[in-house]
């Protein structure tokens, strides 16, 4: 045990210390904060950065006068002349449009946008949909809707779920489990890939100075592997907990000096928008404060001990699982280039139970795919991860750890295996089939 | 100090150590000796506790070998290394932790030797930045430090220059004269002969002779004498002197013979034999060299 203590403080330290490591440690949170800084900024800024464009109407059917909405980023303005006088108006202007309605078929096929430059798909869907939405309402009006009702009809409807579970209802957010879900799942997935690959590279660099043997002479194989692997895990919660704490921080202070600038232009589109149609955004104000509250809602009714405890377990579970089997591979070649062969087969699973966790397993968090795969070890520690939030059955998370922990201790007793005939040889090409027979002796 | 009895390690598709038995004589600087292949190393993994046998038993200082005689066993590996990116100091005391000295100890331990060494001025260099001999007076203070009782040496001298080895080779002979057995392996016979008093011959996997140097020598010899005449004797005139004359070489100014006595005849006939047909110069026995008996009982592979 002392001696393992010995590897893990080595392994630790030794990468603790790295220049590398201290400025991913510092410039992760950076990064992430300046990215965050700079999505909140575009955020704010960009209608003011977005010029806005006039579209020049020349409407001979006259029913659309005054019946589009200003968007955004598009004001429409009426114009009276003819078309190719309006044409000259816009020309040399990237900025502005023509919509030229012509007063010739009923289905209005003969619709057209002049511009100096490609109209965007944006610009054009808006447009449409505002004829669409026009013509529609006439069509209700000619059939006796009268306009008041139609703007009753303009509502956003959002579904509140609720849980029936023994505590009583439990009112959830299906979006607010996918995303707590899927945030816990990246964490695990990026933490097995970074820091599985860091065990490779440890061993293969190992190999390659020529201390292993060394070393094996002094501890046992399997006393290295694992304090490599347990040193290397202590090296990414540093790192984790570190970021945590940094970003934070970051975004914490980047946050507070944008928000006084966000607060203000806030009120600045509201104005604009009370002139256009203020009930209508009024109501859709309501209604995200609404989403808001119920998020929060949401949030507080998931099992968070729960949660963070299952959190760890496979986030540990599954680091162990896959460290194991990059160990190996990293025993069994000389150097990382001839890693890939073996490399493939073990990345498979875990990016195959990424993709789906993100579809298939949140769009059905019971289904036989999501079951399934919370219960192979070698996809669990990523898949389960998406369906608790959802809530799981006990007896299933039971099993699925249980299997976790068998298929962890599987993989590293063959790791074990592999890696102790696969440190000392050199200069040799392995197969899969060098490597079963490897298991046995 | 090492008794080693009927170890057989097989691999997949070969056999690495075909019943082996040794015994490594306290004190003694013991040559294991063998061609590429032979299995060498794989029976000193065995002593190292890296590998375990299939069958057999290493008795270590009369005891079954067992996980803590490895604090009293130094090991300088034929693949060797340190880490590259980390203080040599550190590094030393690192290893010398994990044999299970403690740290204010190894600590006392490495100054002594970098003093003893001068390399004192390197404690926080990374190995990066030294070059290969001076690497390997780090790897020896490694493998030392420990004062083990035992030291396995596996190929120690392969790529170090003649400066360095030298001192290297003195070191380990003062540490045999205190006291430590000293296992060597290699395939190179002519550093063997200076250095070891017992040697065991493997090949093939399996043991093809064991004991004193001297004695093995002694075996060897099979009454073949070089003897040296004055030149002017034509070819034909040895060959018809009643001797069984084994090859003849014309140098400057004398010819060397290769003679084998025939049983019964005495030294003493042989000679007056030469004596009343040749100018004599010198007249010794050929003792073979332990290369001779390693050419001689090793069969060539290919």
């Amino acid at each position: 045990m002392k001696k393992i203590a010995l590897i893990i403080s080595r392994e630790y330290l030794s990468r603790v210390k790295k220049k590398s490591f201290i400025i991913m440690t510092f410039l992760g949170p950076i990064l992430i904060g300046g990215m965050y800084a700079i999505a909140i900024w575009l955020a704010v800024n960009a209608d003011e950065m977005n010029q806005k464009k006039n579209v020049y109407v020349i409407d001979e059917t006259e029913q659309f006068k005054d019946h589009f909405r200003d968007s955004k980023s598009l004001s429409f303005q009426y114009v009276n002349s003819n078309l190719d006088s309006t044409k000259k108006l816009i020309e040399g202007d990237e900025d502005s449009y023509v919509l030229y309605i012509p007063n010739l078929t009923k289905d209005l096929s003969g619709v057209q946008l002049y511009s100096t430059k490609q109209a965007s798909i944006s610009v054009v869907s808006y447009i449409e949909k505002e004829i669409e939405s026009e013509l529609k309402d006439k069509k209700l009006v000619e059939n006796g809707i009268s306009r008041d009702i139609l703007k009753s009809l303009d509502m956003d409807v959002s579904l509140n779920t609720i849980r029936l579970t023994d505590k009583g209802e439990e009112s959830g957010s299906a979006g607010a489990s996918f995303g707590i879900g899927m945030f816990a799942s990246v964490l695990i997935y990026l933490f097995i890939f970074l820091y599985g690959v860091q065990v490779m590279r440890g061993v293969i660099e190992e190999k390659n100075n020529r201390i292993v043997e060394v070393i094996i002479s002094s501890v046992k194989p399997f006393q290295l592997m694992m304090g490599k692997i347990i040193g290397i895990a202590l090296v990414g919660l540093t790192q984790f907990v570190l970021w945590v704490v940094l970003t934070t921080t970051i975004s914490g202070i980047v946050t507070q000096k944008l928000s006084s600038k966000m607060t203000s232009t806030t009120e600045q589109t509201t104005g604009v928008a009370v002139g256009a149609g203020a009930s209508a955004f009024d109501q859709s104000k309501q209604m995200s404060g609404n989403d808001a509250a119920q998020i929060m809602d949401a949030i507080n009714t998931i099992n968070f001990p729960l949660l963070i405890g299952t959190f760890i377990f496979y986030f540990l579970g599954g680091y162990l699982l896959y460290s194991a089997l990059f160990a190996a591979i990293g025993s069994a070649v000389d150097n990382e280039s001839e890693t890939q062969q073996f490399m493939f087969p073990v990345t498979i699973p875990l990016i195959f139970s990424f993709v789906l966790s993100s579809s298939a397993v949140a769009n059905n968090p019971d289904g036989p795919i999501a079951f399934w795969m919370s219960m192979i070890p070698l996809t669990s520690p990523i898949v389960m991860m998406v369906r608790i939030p959802f809530g799981v059955p006990v007896w299933q998370l039971v099993l699925s750890m249980v299997l976790l922990i068998l298929g962890f201790m599987g993989t590293v007793w063959v790791a074990a295996k592999i890696y102790r005939t696969g440190i000392l040889m050199y200069g040799k090409k392995v197969t899969f089939k060098e490597l079963y027979k490897w298991l046995r002796y | 100090m090492i008794k080693i009895e009927n170890i057989v390690k097989q691999y997949e598709n070969h056999i690495a150590l075909n019943d082996v038995s040794l015994t490594v004589p306290q004190g003694s600087v013991f040559g294991l000796l063998g061609p590429n292949g032979a299995g060498k190393t794989s029976l000193i993994r065995i002593v190292n506790q890296i590998t375990a046998p299939d069958s057999g038993v290493v008795y270590f200082k009369g005891e079954k070998l067992k996980p803590e005689h490895i604090s009293l066993i130094g090991y300088l590996p034929e693949e060797r290394g340190l880490y590259k990116k980390m203080e040599i100091g550190e590094q030393i005391l690192y290893l010398a932790q994990l044999k299970g000295l403690s740290k204010s100890e190894s600590i006392k331990r490495a100054k002594y030797w970098f003093e003893k060494m001068e390399i004192e001025s390197w404690w926080t260099k990374k190995v990066e930045e030294l070059s290969k001999g001076m690497q390997q007076k780090v790897q020896f203070i490694a493998t030392i430090i420990h004062e083990p009782e035992l030291l396995i040496l596996d190929e120690p001298f392969s790529g170090f220059d003649p400066v360095n080895a030298d001192i290297i080779k003195n070191e380990f002979l003062e540490l045999n004269k205190k006291g430590t057995t000293i296992i060597f392996s290699s395939h190179r016979m002519e550093s063997v002969e200076q250095l070891c008093d017992h040697i065991a011959l493997i090949d093939k996997s399996k043991k093809i002779l064991e004991g004193k140097v001297v004695d093995i020598r002694n075996q060897y010899k099979n009454n073949t004498y070089r003897v040296i005449i004055r030149k002017g004797k034509s070819e034909e005139e040895i060959r018809s002197a009643e001797m069984n004359v084994i090859s003849i070489a014309n140098a400057e100014e004398h010819t060397q013979l290769e003679i084998k006595i025939n049983d019964g005849k005495s030294i003493n006939e042989t000679l007056s034999h030469l004596i009343s047909h040749f100018e004599l110069i010198s007249f010794e026995e050929i003792i073979p060299s332990i290369h001779d008996i390693f050419i001689q009982n090793v069969t060539p592979s290919n």
